[in-house]
Formats: structure tokens, C-alpha cells, sequence
């Protein structure tokens, strides 16, 4: 991604609005939300986005995104 | 075998997994991820079932479910909990595969409270969806032995009747249609829901079946870890008491000691 780039993408994570900057990627994404961890998923206007994907999937505005992990369940 | 348990040891495979102890565990409803792990590490549990959700945007340094029950040691069976449609289970489970790189897995298609009852409808077409994307599904189904034939037939990994609605504790309602499902089922039989106590994880094993699956009746005991050794032994003298064949019913007592020789 550009770190100069001054224009954002407005995207939506989890429900919440978010802006982006210009260019960004799904990796950099997660690295802006401190989620490098791997044991996440992340699916993009309802397609699964491969791990092996993520550094190279740019975003586009009025993206809607999902990070879901593994939580205590029945 | 050359799967590293003895032919003498009594357990149980699905999909070609092997498993020594006969009872599955969920991960939910503890106090805190502390407890949850050593309640679970007590059940002597090797697969546990875990709920896909979220991550915490705002923290995401909260600690993980991973770090206390690593998926290195216990087998994670993702499930669908929580979805009431096909479409939300076959996309929680494909983002479940994702995350975890695992296609074995726990459909549940739920109906409306209070009872939450398989939606029998949309499981058989969320199981076919996700078998034809390649899933090994472990199924959660009412007690209906039509149901659940139809379900092996489509090629689910195992059935998993309920005992009881999730989360009620009221044991095996029905053990004359469990019965009737382990007796037709060529793939394993888990009895999933409704136990509440250890007498009733015995008696689901004592009707034949190949594991039990729980979460509530460990989570919410008052005393969660001795519980879940109580669920150990449970599981262990059901599936024993299972193999060894009751004793007939009888109206009438039948004494034990010898009747001749009796002092006059």
C-alpha cells in the first residue's frame, strides 16, 4: 500500500464502518487492526478470501468485510 | 491399526479419525478460558466443538481459545450454533475451514426458540451443500430415524440425534428412537444435547451409542472440572455396561443367594 496516499476507501469490518487507505490490501488491513495473528478468516462481500490472497486482494470502497476466529461454543 | 491405539482399546472413528474417549465436549458458557480449560483437560475430551464469530475489532489482544485449548492436542469441530438458515451455516463453515485449515465439522441448522429443534428442512440442504464442497459432516438432527437414514445416505460422517433441547438438561427424552437410529446407522452415533447430568451420558452410551457430546451439563455444574471427571466415568461405565449385555427386567424378585440349605 502507499503510506503517502492521502485519499481513504470508506469499508465496512465486522459491522463497523472503516476507513483505508487508498490502495490497501486485506493483508494491510490486518496488520491497521493488529490481527496478523494467523488463526483468523477473512471473507469479502460474502467470498472467502484465501490466506494465500490476502497480500495481494486490494480493497474497493463499500467493501464489507468479515475477520471471524475460533471461540468457546456448544 | 496403524493408528497407535491398541485393537484391545475400545474407540471410536469417524472419517477416519480415531478417537479413545467417547466424550465430545463443547467450549462454551465457562466463567473464563482458564476454567474452560481445565474443565476440559479433566474430561480426558480429545475432539471439542467451537463456535465461529467475530473478532473483537477493539481488542484484538484478548486472549484466544487457541491459547488454552490448543488445537494441536484436541480435535476442533467447528459448529454452526446460532444459524437458522442453510446460506449461515455453509458460510460459517466455510469460513470455519478457513480459519482452522479442517474439514470436519458440526452442522447444526437451528429452529426458533424456546426450543431451538433441528430445522430438519435446512439441515438435509446444508448438508448437501457442504458435503459437495468437500466437508465431512457431523450432523445434528432431531430423533427421527427417517431423518437421520437419509442424512447417512447423503453421506454425513456421523448423526447426532438430540437428547434433549440445548441447553435443557432434561436428559434423553426418547430412547426408544435414539435406540432405533444407532440400530440402522452404519456411521457413528453421538447423542448431542439435553444431557444435564452423568447418569444421563451412562444411559445415552447404555443404549448403544458411539460417543456423547455436551457442553452445559459441565459448564454450568456448580463444580465444572469435577464434573467433567464425573462425565469421564460416565461415558466409560455406559459404553461397559453397554458391551456387557443387562440383565433381563423382571416383575418378580429372583433371589440371589441359594434357596436350598436354608437352617430350620
Amino acid at each position: 500500500m502507499s503510506l503517502h496516499a492521502t485519499a481513504t476507501l470508506r469499508i465496512e469490518v465486522n459491522g463497523e464502518p472503516r476507513e483505508v487507505p487508498d490502495g490497501a490490501s486485506v493483508a494491510d488491513l490486518l496488520a491497521l487492526l493488529n490481527l496478523a495473528a494467523p488463526k483468523v478468516a477473512v471473507e469479502r462481500n460474502l467470498e472467502i478470501v484465501p490466506r494465500s490472497a490476502w497480500a495481494a486482494t486490494r480493497l474497493a470502497a463499500g467493501d464489507r468485510l468479515e475477520v471471524v476466529h475460533f471461540i468457546g461454543g456448544g | 491399526m496403524n493408528d497407535g491405539i491398541p485393537q484391545s482399546d475400545d474407540g471410536w472413528t469417524v472419517a477416519g479419525r480415531r478417537f479413545r474417549s467417547r466424550l465430545v465436549v463443547g467450549t462454551g458458557r465457562y466463567k473464563d478460558l482458564e476454567e474452560t480449560a481445565r474443565a476440559i483437560e479433566a474430561s480426558g475430551a480429545e475432539m471439542v466443538t467451537v463456535a465461529v464469530r467475530r473478532v473483537n475489532l477493539s481488542d484484538a489482544s484478548a486472549p484466544m481459545l487457541q491459547d488454552y485449548v490448543p488445537p494441536d492436542r484436541y480435535t476442533y469441530l467447528p459448529n454452526t450454533a446460532g444459524c437458522h438458515t442453510a446460506q449461515d451455516a455453509v458460510r460459517t463453515l466455510r469460513l470455519a475451514r478457513e480459519a482452522g485449515g479442517w474439514n470436519l465439522v458440526k452442522l447444526e441448522v437451528l429452529g426458533p426458540p424456546p426450543f431451538l429443534y433441528p430445522d430438519m428442512a435446512a439441515t438435509f440442504e446444508a448438508a448437501e451443500a457442504l458435503i459437495r464442497d468437500g466437508f465431512e459432516v457431523m450432523v445434528y438432527c432431531a430423533d427421527d430415524p427417517v431423518a437421520a437414514k437419509r442424512l447417512e445416505e447423503m453421506g454425513c460422517v456421523a448423526i447426532m440425534p438430540l437428547g434433549a433441547p440445548i441447553g435443557s438438561g432434561l436428559g434423553v427424552a426418547n430412547p426408544f428412537m435414539i435406540r432405533a437410529i444407532i440400530a440402522q446407522a452404519k456411521v457413528p452415533v453421538l447423542v448431542d444435547a439435553g444431557i444435564g447430568t452423568a447418569s444421563d451420558a451412562a444411559l445415552a452410551m447404555e443404549l448403544g451409542c458411539d460417543a456423547v457430546l455436551l457442553n452445559s451439563a459441565i459448564a454450568h455444574a456448580r463444580d465444572p472440572v469435577r464434573m467433567a471427571v464425573a462425565m469421564k466415568h460416565a461415558v466409560i461405565a455406559g459404553r461397559a455396561a453397554f458391551l456387557a449385555g443387562r440383565m433381563p427386567r423382571s416383575a418378580s424378585a429372583d433371589p440371589s443367594s441359594p434357596v436350598g440349605g436354608l437352617i430350620r
